[in-house]
C-alpha cells in the first residue's frame, strides 16, 4: 500500500504528474489550476523531473505548444480552468482531429460574465464536443487515480486521444482531503513507456500533420473520430481493472450508488455525488428506495451501460452544475438521450445547482428527493428544468 | 557543420526539400521564399507553418510538398507550435531518449499570421529563448481569405476591406514595423530579406542557424492576385521594393544594426 498523506486536489494531481514524469509540459496559470502547475513548477527546478517546462504566454499557445510537443513525439501534459480552457477552445479541437494523446487536469470553475472563479461544470460541458476523453472526479483521490488511467487510456495504440481529468475548483482542488499515493515504481510500471506513433522528430521519415481536408474526405475523417471514441469504454474499463489489481480501488464508466433496488435515482457528478450520497443514506434509513448514479466517464458518454443501470427506477433527478441558457441542462440531456433506450422510461426532471460555486447543502438534495418521491407516485413532472439553492 | 557555399550551380544540385506540384498560385513569391530558405542548408529541419496561402497550398489530403517533418496546427499560432516541438527535441535529446541531430526549427506564417493574429504567439516564443527562426513572407494583406487589410499592408493601398472608395481612398493607416518591433525584443537576430537578393538572404538564413536563440526574419512576397501585378513580375517587384527603400535589406544582430545591401 502507499503511503496516506492530507492534500489538496491539486497538489495530488501535481504528485501524480510528477510520478507520470511527462516530456513536455506547457501551461499557463488561472485559478484554481495555478497551484497545480505551480507546484509542478518546483519539481521541475528541483530537479525531481525531466519535463521540459514551457511556460507561455497564454492557454492557446499552451495547447499550441502542447499540439507540437506532442507531434513531435513525447508524453504531454498540461492544466488549465474556466477562461483558460475556454481560450484554449479552437486548439482543443485540432488536439483531437490530430489524434494527440495530450492529458490535462481541468480544474472546473464557471465561466465569465460576470467574472467568478469558483466551481462549477460551465468549463468542461462547454469543451463537451471537442473531442475530448472527459473523466470527471468526485475527490482528490479520484482526481489522482483518474490521472494515471488517463494517461494510459489517451496515449493507448487503439486511442491516441487528448483526455481531461476534471475536479471541482476549490472544492476539491484546494479542500485538504485523505489521498492514498501510489509507489512510483507501480505508477511507473502502470503508464508505461510512451510510445511514439509518426513523431515529427524522426528526421529520417518526415510527415506532414495538419492537412487541408474538404469536401471529398472531411466527412469520412470525422466519423472515424467518433469511431475511435466508441471503443473508450471498453479501454477504460481494462486499464480500471489494472489499476484495482494495483491499488484495490475500483472504477467503473460511472459510479453507482445503492442503486440494486432503487425506485428512484439521483444523477450528479463530482463533489456534490458525496454529499447527495450521505442524504440517500438517511432516506434509505427511513426505507426510501433511492440511488444515485455518478458519471465518471462524461465523454464518450456510456448511454447503453447507464441505461441499463438505471432500467428499473421510476424517477430521475438529474443534476447539473452548468446550464444552457434557454435549453436543458448538458448532463439531463445526457441522460434523456440514455433513458430514449428503455422500454419502460422513467419520468426525468432537471435541476441547475451550485453555479459559480455556490454551495450545495444537504437541504437542496432532501428538497430534491421530496418532489422525486412524489414524482415516482404520480408519473407527473411539473418542471421539467428548476434552479435549486437560487436566491428568489 | 560547414557553411555550405552559395554557388547557383551548387545549389541546384541539392534535393528540393519543398517540392513542385504544390498549389501555390503561379507567380507567387511564398514558394520561392521557401524554396531559398531551405536551400540555404543541409541542416535537418523542422518546420511549422500558420493557416494561410502556403499551408492550405502545400498539404492537401495524402499530398504534400514538404519532404520535410511539417506541421500546421492553426493560424495564430505557427511561433507556439514550434515552440512545442522544439521543446519535446531538446527534452528527449537531454534525457538521451534522441540522437542529437542538430535539427533546426522555422515556423513560417504569412503576415496575417505574424504581425496581426499570431503576434503574442511570436513575441512569447521569442521572450522564451527557443532555438527558432521564424520567416514571415510578408505579401501585406490576407491574401488567402482575399486581399483584406493587415497590418503590414501599406498607407493608401486598396484591399478588399479598405477599398479605394469614393469618400475613403484606401488603407488610412501606415503599416507596422514588425521587424523594428521583433528586434526590440532583444533577440540576438533580426533580418529583413527579399527573395530577389537571394544570395543576401540565403546568408541571413545560414547566419541564423549558426546562432541559438530566437531569430526572425521579415521577408517581401509578392502576390499577384493581390498587388494586381502580372505573374512574371515577383522577383522584378521584390527588387523594385529594396531599390526603392521601400523594403530595406539590413540585419540586427546581437542589436547592432547593418545594412546589407545599399541600394544605388
Amino acid at each position: 500500500m502507499g503511503k496516506i498523506v492530507a492534500v489538496t486536489g491539486n497538489e495530488a494531481c501535481a504528485q501524480a504528474l510528477k510520478q507520470i514524469n511527462p516530456d513536455v509540459c506547457a501551461a499557463y496559470p488561472i485559478t484554481p489550476a495555478t497551484d497545480l502547475m505551480q507546484r509542478f513548477s518546483s519539481y521541475v527546478n528541483d530537479g525531481k523531473v525531466d519535463t521540459e517546462l514551457v511556460l507561455v504566454e497564454s492557454e492557446h499557445s499552451a495547447m499550441s505548444a502542447c499540439i507540437g510537443a506532442a507531434a513531435a513525439g513525447g508524453r504531454v501534459a498540461t492544466a488549465t480552468s474556466s477562461q483558460g480552457l475556454a481560450l484554449m477552445w479552437e486548439m482543443l479541437h485540432i488536439a483531437a482531429g490530430t489524434r494527440l494523446p495530450i492529458v490535462m487536469p481541468l480544474v472546473n470553475r464557471a465561466l465569465s460574465a460576470p467574472l467568478n472563479i469558483h466551481g462549477d461544470h460551465s468549463d468542461g460541458m462547454g469543451a463537451r464536443d471537442t473531442g475530448w476523453i472527459q473523466i470527471y472526479s468526485e475527490n482528490a483521490q479520484e482526481a489522482y487515480d483518474n490521472t494515471f488511467q488517463a494517461f494510459r487510456i489517451a496515449e493507448h495504440l487503439d486511442i491516441r486521444l487528448p483526455a481531461m481529468v476534471c475536479m471541482d475548483g476549490f472544492i476539491v482542488s484546494h479542500s485538504i482531503e485523505r489521498v492514498e499515493y501510489i509507489d512510483d515504481a507501480d505508477v511507473k510500471s502502470f503508464v508505461g513507456k510512451f510510445q511514439a506513433v509518426n513523431p515529427l522528430l524522426d528526421i529520417d521519415n518526415p510527415k506532414s500533420y495538419g492537412p487541408l481536408i474538404l469536401t471529398d474526405l472531411y466527412h469520412e475523417y470525422k466519423r472515424a473520430q467518433h469511431e475511435v471514441m466508441t471503443k473508450v469504454p471498453n479501454i477504460a474499463l481494462e486499464v480500471a481493472a489494472d489499476f484495482e489489481k494495483m491499488t484495490g480501488r475500483k472504477y467503473g464508466l460511472f459510479e453507482p450508488y445503492r442503486l440494486d433496488d432503487a425506485e428512484i435515482a439521483i444523477v450528479v457528478m463530482s463533489s456534490a455525488a458525496g454529499t447527495t450520497k450521505d442524504i440517500i443514506d438517511n432516506y434509505r434509513d427511513k426505507g426510501v428506495k433511492i440511488g444515485l448514479l455518478k458519471p465518471r466517464l462524461f465523454r464518450p458518454f456510456p448511454y447503453l451501460e447507464i441505461a441499463n443501470a438505471l432500467k428499473d427506477v421510476k424517477a430521475i433527478a438529474v443534476l447539473d452544475r452548468a446550464d444552457s441558457f434557454g435549453g436543458y441542462g448538458p448532463l439531463f440531456s445526457e441522460i434523456t438521450g440514455a433513458v430514449m433506450s428503455m422500454d419502460t422510461k422513467p419520468a426525468v426532471t432537471n435541476k441547475i445547482f451550485g453555479l459559480g460555486g455556490r454551495d450545495y447543502l444537504p437541504d437542496q438534495a432532501e428538497k430534491v428527493i421530496d418532489e422525486l418521491i412524489k414524482v415516482a407516485e404520480t408519473g407527473k413532472v411539473e418542471n421539467i428544468k428548476e434552479y435549486i439553492g437560487v436566491r428568489e | 557543420m560547414t557553411t555550405k557555399p552559395l554557388k547557383l550551380r551548387e545549389l541546384a544540385k541539392g534535393e528540393d526539400r519543398f517540392t513542385h506540384g504544390h498549389r501555390m498560385c503561379a507567380g507567387c513569391g511564398a514558394p520561392i521564399v521557401v524554396k531559398q530558405v531551405l536551400m540555404a542548408t543541409d541542416y535537418p529541419i523542422i518546420a511549422s507553418n500558420a493557416t494561410g496561402c502556403l499551408e492550405v497550398s502545400s498539404c492537401i489530403q495524402q499530398y504534400t510538398a514538404w519532404k520535410i517533418p511539417w506541421m500546421h496546427s492553426a493560424f495564430e499560432n505557427a511561433a507556439a507550435t514550434i515552440s512545442g516541438i522544439e521543446a519535446m527535441y531538446r527534452s528527449l535529446v537531454k534525457q538521451g531518449k534522441i540522437e542529437d541531430k542538430e535539427v533546426k526549427f522555422i515556423a513560417f506564417g504569412g503576415d496575417g499570421g505574424t504581425y496581426d493574429i499570431g503576434f503574442q504567439s511570436l513575441s512569447g516564443a521569442m521572450e522564451r529563448g527557443h532555438d527558432m527562426l521564424y520567416i514571415c513572407y510578408d505579401n501585406g494583406a490576407y491574401m488567402n481569405t482575399g486581399i483584406q487589410r493587415s497590418s503590414a499592408t501599406p498607407f493608401g493601398a486598396n484591399t478588399t476591406t479598405c477599398p479605394a472608395g469614393d469618400v475613403i481612398p484606401g488603407k488610412l493607416q501606415h503599416r507596422k514595423d514588425l521587424t523594428r518591433i521583433m528586434a526590440a525584443h532583444g533577440i540576438p537576430y533580426v533580418a529583413q530579406a527579399s527573395p530577389a537578393n537571394w544570395r543576401d538572404m540565403m546568408k541571413k538564413v545560414q547566419k541564423a542557424f549558426e546562432i541559438k536563440g530566437p531569430k526572425f526574419m521579415n521577408v517581401i512576397s509578392p502576390c499577384n492576385r493581390g498587388w494586381r501585378s502580372k505573374t512574371n513580375d515577383a522577383i522584378a517587384l521584390s527588387k523594385l521594393a529594396v531599390e526603392t527603400c521601400y523594403w530595406p535589406l539590413f540585419e540586427i544582430e546581437n542589436g547592432v544594426t547593418r545594412v546589407t545591401v545599399k541600394p544605388k
